[in-house]
């Protein structure tokens, strides 16, 4: 099999990753060193997919030969789709020709797993490490990491690896219990924290590195040794959606507890997509994805809105379906909820609340703060700084506006309803 | 009206602009009677050249203090393609130096369309580093191959981005093409070394005809493209909203859009009406893997527990893995069991574990543990001599923002652990047990125990053992900075109680 044969199978069988970031990592670049390649905090979007997907990183799977029976994975050892391997080198030269042409920050790699979980997992590190090592690469490398895998080849892995990962798949145990018999949940999470020890015990040498005094000696650079590097860029996981019946309240659960415990950068939800050769126990519907999109506004809430994961959706006791509305952003449906909150007077209000405002984005919240040391806001100023103001009068008093009776309508609620606007998921 | 025409050297001649409207402004004169020109665009213009020249005084003796962040606002403004960018950037200086509210105002007309502009600059440099396309062509003589693109770019950003693919392709020779500038890179050795030890040229513009067309590794590229989009999410407007179609000509994969988004619909329709295959297993599925992948949901305890100590610990542990019998277990990472030698002189029973012991998987570890190993350092305790555990097996928490907090386990969930602890303690066999906090004295003790009254003194337990009660190490991190100190000189003072015993078996066992 030619290799352009087996960049095709490998690149549809990690398509359905939702995982795209190249960003966050230290940076470096190739000035005096044999290779090339760089990172400056900020990944690029190469390409863009029709999907709308950015394509930052060369994501493919090493081989889509798999013993595990994943019920929503395309690669399960029961599909019946055409299966391919890459060899190491393979895998190197394709990255490092299409870096060279720009095409993309990196590599992401993924696996099949074959043999067993140590022995895929070794050659997946073997691609990173013979990039890094042999041909002196320095862009980005992310690698998906296999949770059975031993300690010794997962703290190889963040030597070589800018990102980490491993997929939690589903947000309860008793659905990857039912989907993914062979995968442990437990063995997911203690990978977890053993990649969040590892991460922070990088950090702390790093910061007792850069506090230790630097000692000239004559002829004798003035270079501290490097402290060691794991994984810069931390690590993420993934969450399909849509695969089985858990409500979006338990999925911000899951996500919430997987930030406060492991510090993960990013939970990634992937909307559960109708594969080739699905199983039959699957539903084949299409995928929801306003609802994966709901819940990416609802995971930035958590985490640069200051909401808490269990005030974003009711509880069930109050009614609730337990899922987000699809009609209405998360925020503006809070909003909607919680109306005696409102208006928030945009020249008083603390920043918690002007995060609270629909249609005010961090950037905007941060603007009103140093504006309104020097001139109360008014509308003018409002259209100017580009948000909705649709979307942000009712919720607002300023100077020369007070939203009077429209806070109160019965029909404000779905004055919003009329044709939800996507803005996009995957930039970087 | 307009009195001055100022002609800077370039479109991107920021160290001109800078010393120019430094002596404007020293000379008072206001933005309305400038005019700036480029010499580009000074060719262009018949009356430009019948201006006579300001006469050069006071360059720089101009003393207007602006804030930094308005001066890199300049530089990536007068990358702009706007012709009026100067006079606006000039105007705003004026304004700055003149209304000293203005640079608290971020909310200003002005200021707002200039930082626009900056933006459309930032996102201009942004596409280019991403949409330039290299090329490479053969040069013969063992040499590397050049790789050269392509790139029509909206605002003056060559030279701005060019260290860029300096820093990324150091050791790639190569060229950036556009119509107005080109871009060169010689990766050293031509003996001529200014910048990462090679050589960047930029000089005049290019023709599109000059870069090189598509080539056979390019077809691998395509590939790539056609196999990574799933045809079930088609998204045209948000393809095209950060890949607008001006830059189509210069990626490849862009010829394929159309067919794709096209054959999406049909692909994914195809899919979901397919009925499911009969499932082949071409190969062999794993072994089971640790025991802990299968289990009964709900179960926990141990069937038989073998009859060596050492593996019955291992069971044990394994076993409160598993253990749901209160609800605090299912958001642990891991139970966290005890740690030390079999028939321990003294069993060191802690509250339950903490954050740093949830993701270590052992117990002691945390601050709480650290302060701990500084007290038997300091009372000179033997480590070997002791096994730490806690009384609750899961750590239990509440999540505040990102951080979970420690809360104290309930008499309930206590209570259904202790059998656990009970078991480890029959097979360890500890001389004596020392219970640190209220949750261990109640669970080792086996009645609610006030710590503050029964603090350094021994007592008697349920099956016979002696046990002594301290303050759980956490309670003096959590007390008062001032009486810290004196805390822990009391807190040791109980702790040394059992120091006799735990130093009296060392003295035991050394003769031998």
């Amino acid at each position: 099999m030619n290799t352009q044969r087996k960049l095709a199978i490998l690149a549809d069988a990690a398509k359905y990753d939702a995982s795209c970031a190249s960003s966050g990592t230290r940076s470096r670049n190739s000035v005096g060193g044999r290779g090339i390649g760089s990172t400056e905090g900020s990944g690029i979007c190469h390409s863009y997919a029709p999907d709308g997907r950015c394509i930052s990183l060369l994501k493919i799977l090493l081989t889509n030969f798999c013993q595990y029976d994943c019920l929503y994975c395309v690669n399960r050892v029961t599909s019946n789709v055409p299966r391919a391997r890459f060899t190491v080198d393979e895998v190197v030269q394709l990255t490092l020709d299409f870096y060279r042409r720009n095409c993309i920050e990196g590599l992401f790699l993924s696996s099949g797993i074959i043999q067993s979980p140590d022995y895929t997992m070794e050659q997946v590190v073997e691609v990173a490490r013979v990039l890094r090592e042999v041909h002196d690469f320095r862009g980005y490398i992310h690698l998906k990491t296999i949770p059975e895998a031993s300690p010794e080849l997962l703290q190889k892995a963040g030597r070589y690896a800018d990102r980490l990962s491993i997929n939690v798949e589903l947000p309860t145990v008793q659905g990857l219990e039912t989907l993914a018999p062979e995968k442990d949940g437990a063995a997911i999470r203690r990978s977890m924290a053993r990649l969040r020890v590892h991460i922070d015990d990088a950090k702390d040498a790093q910061r007792e590195a850069a506090k230790t005094r630097v000692m000239s000696m004559p002829q004798a650079s003035a270079r501290r040794a490097p402290a060691p590097v794991f994984a810069p860029a931390g690590q993420s996981t993934q969450m399909i959606v849509g695969a089985d019946a858990t409500d979006d309240r338990t999925i911000l659960s899951a996500s919430a507890q997987l930030y406060g415990a492991y510090r993960l950068r990013r939970v990634y939800y992937s909307a559960f997509s109708p594969i080739p050769d699905a199983s039959s126990s699957l539903p084949l519907a299409a995928p929801p994805m306003v609802r994966e999109h709901r819940l990416y506004q609802a995971d930035w809430l958590m985490r640069f809105y200051g909401f808490a994961h269990d005030e974003i959706v009711p509880a069930a006791a109050d009614g609730s379906t337990g899922m987000l509305s699809l009609d209405v952003d998360p925020k503006l449906a809070w909003a909607l909820a919680h109306r005696e909150r409102f208006p928030v007077d945009l020249d008083t209000a603390p920043r918690e609340m002007l995060l609270r405002v629909p249609g005010l984005g961090v950037k905007a919240v941060e603007r009103l703060l140093v504006a309104r040391r020097v001139r109360r806001v008014r509308s003018d100023d409002l259209a100017r700084l580009h948000v909705p103001l649709k979307k942000v009068l009712p919720f607002v008093q300023l100077v020369d506006h007070r939203p009077g009776r429209a806070l109160d309508a019965g029909d404000l609620a779905s004055r919003f309803r009329a044709a939800p606007v996507q803005a996009s998921l995957f930039s970087t | 009206m307009a009195t001055q025409t100022v002609t800077l050297a370039g479109d991107t001649d920021w160290p001109g602009f800078r010393s120019e409207a430094r002596a404007l402004l020293a000379r008072q004169v206001p933005p309305e009677e400038v005019v700036w020109h480029t010499r580009a665009s000074a060719a262009g213009d018949l009356f430009a050249s019948l201006e006579t020249q300001r006469p050069v005084v006071g360059h720089g003796s101009a003393s207007a203090v602006v804030p930094p962040a308005f001066v890199r606002l300049c530089e990536t403004v007068v990358l702009h393609a706007d012709p009026a960018r100067f006079g606006m950037l000039y105007r705003l200086l004026w304004r700055l130096v003149h209304e000293p509210g203005l640079r608290y105002d971020p909310l200003d007309a002005e200021r707002v369309r200039v930082q626009h502009m900056a933006q459309a600059v930032r996102r201009e440099m942004h596409k280019m580093k991403a949409f330039v396309r290299f090329r490479p062509i053969a040069q013969g003589d063992g040499l590397p191959p050049l790789h050269v693109a392509w790139f029509d770019p909206e605002h003056h950003i060559v030279e701005a981005v060019a260290p860029f693919f300096v820093r990324r392709f150091t050791q790639m020779h190569w060229a950036i093409l556009t119509p107005q500038r080109s871009a060169r890179w010689f990766p050293s050795d031509d003996g001529i070394e200014d910048l990462a030890g090679g050589r960047l040229d930029i000089g005049p513009g290019a023709r599109r005809e000059d870069a090189p067309p598509a080539d056979a590794g390019e077809a691998l590229w395509l590939t790539y493209y056609e196999h990574i989009f799933n045809p079930a999410r088609l998204k045209l407007a948000m393809m095209q909203k950060e890949m607008p179609r001006r830059y189509w000509q210069n990626l490849p994969e862009a010829a394929l859009i159309s067919p794709l988004a096209a054959e999406a619909m049909a692909r994914s329709g195809r899919m979901i009406d397919a009925a499911p295959t009969a499932p082949a297993r071409r190969i062999v599925p794993l072994q089971p893997m640790t025991a802990s992948a299968h289990h009964e949901p709900g179960t926990s305890g141990v069937d038989a527990l073998s009859a060596d100590p050492a593996d019955a610990l291992g069971q044990l542990k394994r076993a409160t893995n598993r253990c749901r019998e209160c609800p605090i277990g299912e958001h642990a990472t891991q139970s966290v069991f005890g740690e030390g030698p079999i028939g321990a002189v003294l069993m060191v029973v802690g509250e339950q574990p903490g954050d740093q012991e949830d993701l270590r998987g052992r117990p002691f570890v945390g601050p709480a543990g650290q302060l701990f190993d500084r007290a038997i350092a300091d009372l000179g305790w033997p480590r070997d001599a002791l096994y730490v555990t806690n009384a609750v097996k899961h750590f239990k928490y509440e999540l505040r923002g990102k951080r979970r907090i420690h809360k104290t386990p309930t008499q309930r969930e206590a209570a259904a652990c202790l059998h656990w602890l009970e078991s480890e303690m029959a097979q360890v066999r500890p001389r004596a047990v020392l219970a640190l906090g209220a949750t261990a004295a109640r669970s080792v003790l086996g009645r609610p125990v006030a710590v503050m009254q029964e603090r350094g003194q021994w007592q008697t337990g349920p099956r016979g053992e002696q046990v002594l009660v301290a303050l759980h190490p956490s309670a003096l991190l959590r007390g008062d900075p001032a009486q810290r100190d004196e805390a822990y000189a009391a807190w040791l003072e109980d702790l040394s109680k059992a120091t006799s015993l735990v130093q009296g078996e060392v003295h035991e066992a050394v003769p031998r």
